[in-house]
């Protein structure tokens, strides 16, 4: 198969970069090794939109952080995506992190951050009622917001393929031969081959970019684990509170989620170079969370944790630390969007206009899309519905009235339209990203055979086909006796 | 809007019960909404036998169990509507249920009694490090993966925690062909009715490993072993303890949570031990009218006793309607309070002018040998028995004498052990 253009990796730079470039006239794939997008970092992050005052003035992390901040709520509208402008907060519990406020806020101020304060302890414990007694004051941050990132992810996923574009799953790239002008790549589900190439592999960016003979970045993956808690437990905090950062990064937070819940976490831990597919949780981790937490607001325990997982941000080791978004020394038709940590999906819409731009100037032949469709239809969302809406749509279709997520209120059309999706889900994890059941407080406890039913009866496959999240993790084995 | 004397939420036993005791005092308009497909609730997976020895005198199986009770309903007019799940208790006892049918229901209730049950403790809830491998459920999802829609959910299996439904599907698993390799317990002892240790563990040859846990998941698609460890007194695990096991399946047996959102969401006051309504004798939550009963207001052993006590609820709901009974009056009501090796009583209010003896039900915290229960109501005490074994996993109850309640000088009623 030939294309204008293969993009690498669907998480939200990748998904975000392919729903750009299907604004042109051309052939256009993202190739996945995941049985879904938004497997890697996109799915397993602290879900904040960054105000933009912690990267290095003049840098293009600076620039296209604060650009994303203000165009993120814009791209939310677009793509009907769960986003909350509830502005952040860095805590200081010292006079010397006190200073550091004054650091950050001058930073801020230059890298065009709008809005900033520091704000003393009395204003601080209005706006935050359970911090703790130590905490002296905060540098407030009006722009900052909280964003579900896998949600952003499948959306930009959906309308790129509204737009013509294919996603190919299941399509890990094992290498990369370039003759003629042409690249031909080779991934599990076949050699494609394409003009240009956009390289968004995450912590396994460098990989790809060595199958070009680019040896010019590396990439660990610096482990981050988190604590999700009960929606129970969101009135304890209302914006997203940081910790004075430190050289490991932002430190622990503790932050609503855009549904509701409380996120706790990240640690960083850095692990080698073979262990880029490694997020499990540790209880030294853990640990740490907890006591960290305990400082910022006392009251919280985990004692309501939903659950507990670990990203993986994709960390440069090279010397550097900006990101890397530009075309290969090694090819000119191949663009590195490389070391995209935090605030990678801040930046995500900025940097996916960035690149097009830079795409544009690479290739100028292509022809804006004049049927280009720019927002994706909402889901449907049973549970945010009035009484009347409500009996509306299970007037014209019953299967949204059959409750299948009792902890989230998720019906079977719900679950119905999410398999039938643009790049619809094809295994129980993917149905839950999509449609919050099985994200409760159950975890799945009752909803996840039922969903497991569904995904069979809708892709018409047997049971025990249907996985948690692809690949090798199948739920069911064989027939009973 | 739809009029009913009695909304009963939830058609598995419990609410079963209770809507059956409900007509048999004499409420006419009766419907039960319920939320699977069929009633019976959880019973219906539960083809082992063991159920019914103590209400009907006969071992059963949970679908037979269930089924006496279905067939009793058939022979009334109690309406029933399935793949109906309640969303909201507003104020007024206004039930607001969806289903797709009616698409939104609205019904207004004299009298409601809360029977939703309870859910397994996930392994999200515990702190449990490692991969997110698939091949970790709770046994409840594994016994309806086998039992329901006839699949194995594995071949070599560690059950961690010894409750009940944990020991009955190690001894299922191992009769559909799959190895259990052990039943890991935190605890040092185990929380199960012993019937079920000895049945479907000893006999099998299953290894109960008591003070131990599992302290890592490993696998990147598909579980591939846990990493086991022995706890010390505190339940953390001891250093130097870790053992690794090959498994692909890791089912979690680790406690039960009455399902109490809606309750909640009813502003009724709940209980934090039992993590179920606080009630009165006749099962009458902190909101006239609206009782609770079975194990959304506490997890029982037994399906025979969750029977009996949503009879309680089915009389108690019908005395409300048919007398419109008011509140209780603070001033009337006796505390009952748990102590000193107790760890919670239902019923935890009595009227001090009730109608019948009361049997308050109770947990203990450990395994306790030859020790009295005793209660007493200031000095008084009022009743006092030595028993030789008590352990958490089994219920107790003591029956207080209506006379004796009557008669009680101060308002507060405490449960004890005494060694």
């Amino acid at each position: 198969m030939q294309y204008d253009v293969i993009v690498i990796g669907a998480g939200v730079i990748g998904t975000m970069i392919t729903r750009e470039l299907s604004k042109l006239d051309m052939k256009l794939v993202l190739v996945e090794k995941c049985g879904d997008v938004a497997m890697g970092s996109s799915k397993a992050n602290s879900a904040i939109v960054h105000a933009g005052f912690d990267a290095e003035n003049g840098s293009l992390k600076a620039k296209l952080n604060v650009q994303g901040a203000s165009i993120m709520e814009y791209y939310c509208n677009k793509l009907a995506v769960p986003y909350k402008n509830i502005g952040s907060l860095v805590v200081a519990y010292s006079d010397e992190e006190m200073k550091t406020l004054e650091v950050l806020l001058d930073r801020g101020i230059k890298n065009g951050v709008p809005d900033m304060e520091i704000i003393g302890q009395e204003k601080l414990r209005e706006m935050e009622p359970h911090i703790s007694d130590e905490a002296l004051g905060a540098l407030w941050a009006p722009t900052a917001g909280i964003v579900s990132p896998y949600e952003l992810t499948i959306a930009a996923a959906e309308n790129a393929v509204m737009n013509g574009a294919e996603i190919r799953r299941n399509s890990g790239v094992n290498g990369i031969e370039y003759k003629d002008g042409m690249f031909s790549v080779s991934t599990e589900t076949g050699v494609i081959e394409a003009k240009y190439v956009i390289n968004c592999a995450g912590v396994f960016s460098d990989k790809v970019a060595n199958m070009i003979g680019d040896t010019s970045f590396k990439i660990i993956p610096r482990k981050g684990e988190y604590y999700l808690l009960d929606k129970t437990e969101c009135r304890l905090v209302n914006h997203v509170l940081f910790p004075c950062p430190s050289k490991m990064g932002k430190g622990i937070l503790v932050t609503p989620t855009a549904h509701g819940n409380v996120l706790l976490g990240p640690t960083a831990t850095d692990l080698d170079f073979d262990s880029k597919l490694n997020v499990e949780t540790t209880a030294s981790g853990l640990d740490e969370i907890k006591a960290s937490v305990r400082k910022v607001i006392p009251q919280i325990t985990t004692r309501n944790a939903i659950t507990s997982f670990a990203g993986l941000r994709a960390h440069r080791v090279d010397g550097e630390c900006d990101f890397i978004i530009e075309p290969s020394k090694a090819n000119d038709r191949f663009i590195n969007v490389a070391g995209i940590e935090s605030p990678g999906l801040t930046a995500a819409p900025a940097i996916a206009r960035y690149v097009g731009e830079m795409f544009k100037e690479m290739a100028p032949g292509y022809e804006k899309k004049v049927e280009f469709i720019s927002t994706r239809p909402a889901p449907i969302k049973m549970a945010e519905l009035s009484a009347e809406e409500r009996a509306e749509i299970v007037k014209k279709d019953p299967r949204y009235g059959r409750i299948i997520c009792r902890c989230e209120g998720i019906t079977e059309g719900e679950i119905i339209d999410a398999i039938k999706a643009p790049c619809g889900a094809r295994d129980i994890d993917a149905v839950k990203r999509r449609t919050r059941a099985g994200m409760g407080r159950c975890q799945g406890g009752f909803c996840g055979s039922k969903v497991l039913e569904i995904l069979a009866r809708e892709l018409d496959i047997p049971m025990n086909e249907v996985t948690k999240y692809g690949n090798g993790s199948k739920i069911l084995f064989d027939k009973t006796k | 809007m739809l009029k009913y004397d009695l909304v009963v939420i939830g058609g598995g036993p419990a609410g079963m019960a209770a809507a059956l005791r409900a007509r048999e005092c004499g409420v006419q308009k009766i419907i039960i909404l319920e939320r699977a497909a069929t009633l019976g609730g959880i019973l219906e997976q539960c083809i082992h036998t063991g159920f019914g020895l103590h209400y009907f005198g006969e071992e059963l199986s949970g679908p037979e169990y269930a089924y006496r009770f279905i067939e009793e309903l058939k022979k009334t007019d109690i309406e029933v509507k399935v793949d109906t799940m309640v969303t909201d208790i507003l104020s007024d006892n206004v039930v607001v249920a969806t289903n797709n049918t009616d698409g939104i229901l609205q019904i207004q209730a004299t009298a409601i009694i809360l029977a939703m049950g309870c859910r397994e403790r996930p392994r999200g809830a515990l702190d449990m490090p490692g991969s997110r491998a698939a091949g970790v459920m709770t046994a409840g999802t594994a016994q309806k993966y086998v039992n329901i829609d006839g699949y194995m959910p594995g071949k070599k299996i560690v059950i961690l925690g010894s409750g009940d439904i944990g020991l009955i599907m190690a001894r299922r698993m191992t009769l559909e062909g799959a190895k259990v390799e052990m039943v890991c317990e935190l605890m040092p002892y185990s929380g199960g009715l012993t019937r079920n240790i000895v049945q479907c563990l000893d006999d099998l040859g299953i290894p109960l490993k008591l003070s131990c846990t599992v302290v890592k998941t490993h696998g990147l698609e598909r579980l591939e072993g846990v990493t086991i460890a022995n706890v010390d007194e505190y339940r953390r695990p001891i250093p130097g303890t870790e053992q690794y096991v090959e498994c692909d399946t890791l089912l979690l047996s680790v406690g039960l949570i009455p399902e109490n959102e809606l309750t909640r969401m009813a502003g009724i006051e709940i209980d934090p031990i039992t993590n179920g309504a606080i009630v009165d004798e006749y099962r009458q939550t902190s909101r006239p009218g609206i009782f609770a009963c079975g194990n959304v207001l506490q997890v029982h052993d037994l399906v025979d006793y969750v029977t009996q006590e949503s009879q309680i609820a089915g009389e108690g709901a019908a005395k409300y309607i048919l007398s419109k009974k008011e509140a209780n009056n603070a001033d009337n009501t006796i505390r009952v309070k748990a102590e000193s090796g107790v760890r919670y009583v239902v019923p935890q209010n009595i009227n001090r002018s009730t109608d019948k003896d009361v049997k308050i039900y109770f947990r203990v915290a450990d395994v306790y040998k030859d020790t009295s229960v005793v209660v007493t109501c200031g000095d008084e005490v009022i009743y006092k028995r030595k028993k030789r074994k008590l352990a958490p996993g089994e219920m107790e109850n003591v029956a207080i004498k209506l006379d004796d309640i009557a008669k009680l000088s101060g308002n507060e009623l405490t449960v004890k052990l005494e060694v």
